[in-house]
């Protein structure tokens, strides 16, 4: 049966219950969030309609913007490590047997499908005194006595490096597929070294790839709302962390509306980028 | 790549992963409850704790009653939505695409926030059921996504023979498309039951003042200090995790359902 377009009104019938819920249940909340953020607040967590650019305005203060640096800065930081770290990896698991390949990629499901929560939890365990790292260290000689590495801006790093690892192999994982195996055999070939071949083969012809994987690994580091409060000092909140906390703690939800909308934009723009870089590649 | 580079890069990868986890499941079965490791006697109490104590337990009732139905609620708004791109031409209709796909690539508290003014909003903040619309409008993506993929995969010739031969619209649904569609429609709804499992923000931001799911009830725990209930759960949790996706695997095609070979079923 061939595609074509809906003839009768019975034709749209399977759309009305999806189109209802997202309408709904996203793009009314959606637009509820933005309304709140122009409310005006009250005294006990309340506010009240109207239309102010109050919660705007609080984005001009130091405070905020020494926030949105660290958010902004933390995100690309862990983006970079990301991909760097996955992007061999990933080459080296698509040129692997089917089973090994099927392997990892559950592992590397299961720790992506892991609450931050969790994550959070494992990464202060194994940075603990009583119980981290340490103490192996401790007993190999290396280190004298036994002590907490969190909170650390390390620790924010390196538990945000575990949490967006497998999410960036697996938007590595099907371009790294595609890729023309003959590349590297030409070049191989032609005596290059593996080392080499990667670099100067697979790397170039991946680079609007690699460019798309690394903004949408800086998006998923944007997102992450626990991992700074739980491994981190309040020097390290970021932009999500601080939302949660205006939101829940301080009840202050126009101001932590404003601060999601304006999340959304630098998102979107970014993700406009992807798309745009996507493009780029596929004309290549 | 030599072999010995290749060996020695996926283990240090391995141990990166693993090592949390490895330290998790050693203070899981400490005896005391100390946060301790390595272990300094055997016990398998806190895994008993789960199900024994009624806070733990009653958290554990919450959070696999909540993955349960928002991932069926997931799977039977990506259903139709899936069906019909694939069915018919109609560009516009596309822009619901988007909007599934939207709430799983804008920051989570994004969402969460969203949610949570909505549910104030209309008055219906902290009622369990506003949790399960929350993660089933959250977590629609992953359905759609598999089921996309397995639409596209379908030969198109073997609907027309069924049409041919004079079945209607719902008998080809029913005896054609629907037995192909299977497997997508499981692993997308083991991709959401399991995400929702583990899902925190959105969970607490909707009923989290009410109610309390795993998640939430470690992350309350957390902030009292350390028990060792706690890594039993991240245990129970990623063993859980382990078993969802490695049954995906054995039963369909991962590297596939993850993109490997998408462009073939075009």
């Amino acid at each position: 049966m061939r595609r074509e377009p809906p003839q009768t009104l019975g034709d749209y019938a399977p759309l009305l219950f999806p189109a209802a819920m997202l309408t709904i249940f996203f793009v009314v909340p959606f637009g509820t969030m933005i309304a709140v953020s122009f409310f005006q607040r009250q005294q006990g967590g309340f506010y009240t309609p109207a239309f102010v650019f109050d919660n705007y305005a609080r984005f001009l203060s130091a405070f905020f913007g020494g926030v949105l640096g660290f958010s902004l800065l933390l995100a690309i930081t862990v983006a970079i490590c990301c991909v760097v770290l996955a992007l061999p990896f990933t080459y080296m698991l698509t040129r692997m047997g089917r089973k090994v390949q099927v392997l990892w990629l559950v592992a590397l499901l299961s720790i992506l499908s892991l609450s931050e929560v969790i994550i959070g939890f494992a990464w202060s365990t194994l940075f603990s005194r009583t119980a981290g790292i340490t103490n192996i260290l401790v007993a190999l000689g290396v280190m004298s006595e036994a002590k907490a590495l969190t909170p650390s801006f390390g620790a924010v790093l390196t538990g945000m490096v575990y949490q967006a690892f497998p999410y960036t192999v697996l938007v590595l994982f099907p371009a790294l597929v595609r890729l023309d195996p003959t590349l590297t055999e030409a070049a191989r070939t032609l005596g290059a070294s593996p080392l080499k071949a990667f670099f100067t083969v697979v790397v170039p012809a991946l680079r609007n790839t690699i460019t798309a994987t690394l903004i949408m690994v800086f998006i998923f580091a944007l997102g992450s709302y626990l991992l700074p409060q739980l491994l981190g000092r309040p020097q390290h909140w970021t932009l999500s962390v601080l939302i949660t906390d205006q939101a829940i703690y301080q009840s202050n939800m126009p101001f932590a509306a404003a601060m999601a909308v304006f999340l959304v934009l630098v998102t979107l723009g970014l993700v406009a980028l992807t798309v745009i870089a996507g493009r780029k590649g596929e004309a290549a | 790549m030599t072999s010995i580079f290749r060996k020695a890069y996926f283990f240090l990868i391995g141990l990166f992963l693993a090592l949390p986890l490895i330290v998790v499941a050693g203070v899981s079965v400490n005896a005391k409850q100390t946060l301790a490791f390595p272990p300094q006697s055997f016990s398998l109490s806190w895994y008993g704790e789960i199900f024994f104590n009624p806070e733990w337990r009653s958290a554990l009732f919450a959070s696999v009653t909540l993955a349960l139905l928002s991932a069926a609620l997931a799977v039977a708004i990506a259903l139709p939505l899936a069906w019909f791109l694939w069915r018919r031409i109609a560009p516009w209709a596309n822009i619901f695409q988007v909007l599934g796909v939207a709430p799983f690539t804008l920051p989570p508290v994004i969402t969460a926030l969203g949610m949570l003014t909505f549910w104030a909003t209309v008055g219906f903040y902290g009622q369990p059921w506003t949790a399960v619309v929350s993660h089933a409008i959250f977590f629609v993506t992953l359905p759609l996504v598999t089921l996309s993929l397995g639409f596209t995969s379908i030969d198109r010739s073997l609907v027309e023979a069924a049409s041919t031969m004079g079945a209607d619209e719902r008998t080809i649904f029913r005896t054609v498309v629907l037995p192909l569609i299977l497997p997508y429609i499981v692993s997308g709804y083991a991709f959401a039951f399991v995400l929702s499992l583990n899902e925190y923000i959105v969970a607490y931001m909707t009923v989290g003042f009410t109610m309390e799911t795993l998640p939430i009830k470690i992350f309350n725990a957390l902030r009292y200090g350390y028990t060792p209930t706690m890594a039993s759960v991240t245990v129970l949790f990623v063993t859980t995790a382990a078993v969802i996706f490695g049954l995906v695997a054995r039963f369909g095609d991962l590297p596939k359902l993850l993109g490997a070979m998408s462009s073939d079923g075009k």
